[in-house]
């Protein structure tokens, strides 16, 4: 047999499918036996996909550098950034925690939106695609485990009720922008299905 | 279960799958590739219709992953200075202790995410890493919901971690507070990310290579 472009392969259990065009807007293409979602027919997907990425890369600024808990009791007043949570580990052994919830927090995400961007950016607006589009949309497919902006959030959250009692807590702008991100990036890869993006990257390059 | 699947299947009961047919599928794009190559010629990714090592991968960062959550329960995970008074928590410390407060919720989420996940995680990788091992009759579609839910919710032992990279950020007050890490930190944060390796290790396309006699689809 011949390998052809036609044919989709499905990346859980490795059925063999042929797929002569996408399905209709609105409607899905399931794998025949382990009913993965293959293809999505939504119009404007990638458009959808670029401006969620961008609006996340914009907040993700905000939420970095801008205090996200304030804690106010008579005698004291303290605030954190997202950065500061970062460094607080810094000292000693616990450096290379430091390093992997910077990673885990702050890097990654703004890595993954990044390339997402750059892969699919100059397809939302029918343009060349950028070299190394490929490259950047494989990786952002490799980072999705490792960017938890989401679980870091909820963090927050254990955080608020354990310090509660100590001083009285109030959230930040950081924290609603955090909150932000956290929706948009689940929208956005609700919008995302793997054949039918490669599939207009592979259109857009011939094009 | 559903028959919606069978009209748009061409081969019948059998799916023929990528390996039985001479090829190799890209597991990050779809696209279908000649069994000789070694890169997929539309993403760049590193093509391998089935790794012999996969297993032996999901085991060596299972261990290691078992092998520090010990310390990481045994060791205080937070340790808290107040007006020249050290107290250490553990992780199942920090749970009751917010059982007190009333924030039953909250001491809920945090020893799911902490304690069972962990632990449910281990045993569920185990189970499957045996039975694809073996040869199986379960349904795959089973197996695969099981592997499905840990791959996602694995993540979510993280929560633990970054509350007390949070608590220490904040609670900084010399004389009146002080919240430092304890080394359970460390080793809580690393097991939880060598049994992400360790499902991530998984090739799920194992589940349905060495099934001995299908139920009913
Ligand atoms: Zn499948
Ligand atoms: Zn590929």
């Amino acid at each position: 047999m011949q390998p052809s472009p036609d044919m989709v392969c499905c990346p859980v259990c490795d059925a063999l499918h042929c797929f002569p065009a996408d399905p209709d807007p609105g409607e899905r293409a399931r794998c025949v036996r382990c009913r993965t979602v293959l293809a999505n027919g939504k119009d404007q997907a990638i458009l959808h996909i670029v401006v969620l990425a961008a609006t996340a890369l914009v907040l993700m600024t905000i939420v970095v550098f801008y205090p996200f808990l304030e804690l106010r009791n008579g005698v004291f007043d303290s605030r954190a950034s997202v950065f500061e949570t970062v460094m607080s580990f810094s000292e000693g052994v616990m450096a290379p925690l430091s390093i992997a919830v910077a990673a885990f927090v702050i890097v990654l995400p703004i890595a993954r939106l990044s390339l997402l961007i750059w892969a699919l950016g100059p397809l939302s607006v029918d343009r060349e695609p950028w070299p190394g589009a490929a490259r950047a949309l494989r990786w952002a497919e490799i980072l999705k485990p490792w960017a938890m902006a989401e679980i870091f959030m909820v963090g927050v959250a254990v955080a608020l009720v354990k310090l509660a009692d100590l001083a009285t807590l109030s959230m930040g702008p950081a924290f609603w922008s955090f909150a932000a991100i956290v929706i948009i990036t689940a929208l956005k890869d609700t919008q995302m299905s793997k054949h039918s993006v490669w599939t207009a990257l592979d259109t857009a390059k011939t094009r | 279960m559903d028959g919606t699947g069978h009209g748009q299947d061409p081969l019948g009961a059998h799916t023929l799958t990528a390996r039985e047919a001479g090829l190799v599928g890209c597991r990050h794009c779809t696209r279908v590739c000649a069994a000789t190559d070694e890169r997929c010629p539309r993403c760049g990714g590193k093509l391998v219709s089935r790794d012999p090592g996969a297993l032996q991968r999901v085991w060596a960062w299972w261990v290691a992953g078992v092998l520090l959550f010990i310390p990481a329960n045994l060791y205080p995970m937070l340790i808290t200075s107040t007006v020249g008074r050290a107290s250490e928590a553990t992780i199942v410390g920090g749970v009751i202790e917010l059982m007190h407060y009333g924030a039953y919720a909250v001491a809920g989420i945090v020893f799911f995410a902490s304690v069972m996940i962990p632990v449910g995680k281990f045993v569920a990788i185990a189970y499957l890493a045996v039975l694809v091992q073996r040869g199986h009759r379960t349904k795959p579609s089973h197996l695969l919901h099981l592997f499905e839910f840990v791959e996602w919710i694995g993540r979510w032992s993280m929560i633990d971690v970054f509350v007390v990279a949070i608590l220490v950020a904040l609670v900084q007050f010399d004389l009146i507070a002080t919240i430092n890490p304890g080394i359970a930190a460390v080793c809580f944060a690393l097991s939880v990310v060598f049994t992400m390796l360790s499902a991530l290790s998984f090739d799920s396309r194992a589940i349905w290579d060495r099934i001995e006699t299908l139920s009913d689809d």
